[in-house]
């Protein structure tokens, strides 16, 4: 073992692993982040904590990472690239794990347009392909990104993104080598709606050996209404909706589309789990926790290992 | 070449209010080809700042004059008579122009009338679009040519990130996606090898993060 993360224990068990997310409250309130840990407790391995995500401002990752951590939960820092230079970001990495937070996701983030703060200076001092690096040398050379000697370097399990739908298509395999060769030890991908795609890709990963590198976790969202997969095809980058699931949302009465949403996500997660190299899966429910279990139970997830 | 845009005329106006006798100076060099700053615009700008201080019923004596080039101490010497009948000096420069006038006529008022912007080129007939950060140490020879720190959004050295389709930026359909440029271009030239060698952490120093820069050239040094 590289770390003492669980999810590293999980996945190098060859179990297929399960991952959810918290995003932090627009207020300093720990019981926002407390009440959503609590429903993930024993349906996930770990729970990503994001990172002022869509570039809005709340509560840090670190922060609420802690909040979990003292609740006995396994956390997933989220660090992005864009708010925050190498200085600051390697003293929250020492910091996270002086509280046991051991597993990391390197993103380069939203960008600021599209948050509350778009007159935000757009820092990238690195960008995520250098993040997992620095993670990773701090692990293994014990050094900082500036060289120097690191007194308890911190051991995280290290984590990136895969988008296996954004463009150029051709280019995304590579994308993911660059990761493996920076140190990534994993992938939470973008949500899959488009399978045939997804596997395509998982496809080109496995024939380059990448997934005997790097564990694969496939991105699930449920979608609440069609509205939402509506939104999502039209609205929001890198997200690929196929018009006939938009079509099955809408076919179903307002009432009983959320059902249908969980039921596709499970299907998915069903239909994944035979996909060479799939590792397991981040369910990543945006402000909808309290349906993961039914959705990791009802996938033949559950019980999750015990380590 | 560096590139600016015209202040608003009211932000102009305003700044220059409390001055009877205004120099407006232009430069011949990258404001010229831009369009911005150059002996025509120093024209235009006399025109609408005299009518409309005529307007105003405040009538101001203005002066117009447009220099080789602004950021350079030989043609600035120039300047000297003319400056020593205005209150005011007002700057159709970049920002670098405007500090050789503060610096060379230490106690007249220079105020700038352009917002200088990026360092870039013409895309079409009045489109022009950033290209060089000026970061110091120049990666193009390994991007295909296109500069991935001026032109992805989010300046990445390893992109593109997952918001790129359809070849343009998430930010924007009027944004191309600078990492769909140089894999493209990479394709292009037989050399999609480079992609998969990951850029180091870039060292910030050479662009600025060092404290402001200068270029000491001993062999051309008095």
């Amino acid at each position: 073992m590289k770390t003492d993360s669980v999810l590293e224990k999980i996945l190098t068990s060859g179990q297929l692993a399960v991952t959810s997310e918290c995003g932090p409250p627009r207020g300093s309130d720990p019981e926002v982040i407390r009440k959503k840990g609590e429903l993930l407790r024993g349906v996930v391995d770990a729970v990503n904590v994001t990172d002022n995500q869509t570039a809005m401002v709340r509560m840090s990752s670190l922060a609420a990472c802690i909040h979990l951590r003292q609740m006995g939960l396994e956390p997933l820092l989220q660090m992005v690239t864009r708010d925050r230079n190498r200085l600051a970001m390697q003293a929250d990495i020492l910091g996270a794990y002086s509280h046991g937070v051991t597993n990391m996701l390197c993103l380069s983030g939203d960008h600021p347009k599209f948050g509350d703060h778009p007159m935000a200076a757009n820092v990238h001092d690195i960008d995520s392909v250098q993040l997992i690096k620095m993670v990773r040398d701090m692990r293994e050379e014990g050094t900082f990104a500036g060289g120097e000697e690191i007194k308890e370097p911190p051991k995280m399990f290290i984590g990136g993104a895969a988008n296996p739908f954004a463009d150029p298509f051709e280019l995304r395999v590579a994308r993911l080598a660059k990761k493996a060769s920076a140190g990534v030890d994993f992938v939470q991908t973008q949500c899959i709606y488009n399978i045939p795609k997804f596997k395509k890709w998982m496809k080109g990963v496995c024939d380059r050996g990448l997934h005997e590198q790097v564990h694969v976790l496939a991105g699930i969202t449920p979608m609440k209404s069609v509205g939402m997969a509506r939104y999502m095809k039209n609205k929001v980058p890198g997200m690929d909706v196929p018009d006939d699931l938009v079509k099955r949302m809408g076919g179903v009465e307002k009432k009983k589309q959320a059902a249908e949403g969980i039921d596709i996500a499970v299907e998915m997660i069903q239909e994944l789990k035979e996909v060479e190299g799939v590792a397991g899966f981040h369910i990543m429910a945006i402000e909808w926790e309290r349906k993961v279990p039914e959705i990791v139970e009802r996938a033949g997830l559950l019980p999750r290992p015990s380590t | 070449m560096i590139t600016a845009e015209r202040k608003p005329l009211e932000e102009i106006l305003q700044s220059v209010s409390s001055f009877d006798r205004i120099l407006i100076v232009g430069c011949n060099e990258c404001v010229t080809v831009c369009a911005a700053g150059g002996r025509k615009e120093v024209g235009l700008l006399a025109s609408a700042l005299n009518m409309s201080m005529l307007k105003a019923g405040r009538p101001v004596q203005l002066t117009e004059h447009t220099l080789e080039r602004q950021c350079d101490p030989e043609y600035v010497d120039e300047l000297a008579q003319l400056v020593t009948g205005a209150d005011a000096i007002l700057s159709m420069a970049c920002g670098c122009g405007v500090q050789e006038l503060a610096r060379r006529y230490r106690d007249k008022p220079v105020l700038p009338a352009l917002n200088t912007k990026f360092m870039g080129a013409a895309e079409r007939p009045g489109v022009w679009a950033e290209r060089c950060a000026g970061c110091g140490n120049c990666v193009l020879g390994v991007t295909g040519g296109i500069c991935p720190i001026a032109r992805c959004s989010k300046r990445l050295m390893n992109g593109p990130c997952g918001g790129s389709g359809n070849g343009k930026c998430e930010i924007s359909d009027e944004v191309d996606c600078a990492w769909q440029l140089i894999w493209d271009r990479l394709k292009a030239l037989g050399k999609t090898d480079l992609y998969e060698q990951n850029m180091d952490a870039k060292d910030w120093r050479p662009a600025g993060g060092g404290g402001p820069r200068r270029i000491v050239r001993e062999d051309l040094t008095e």
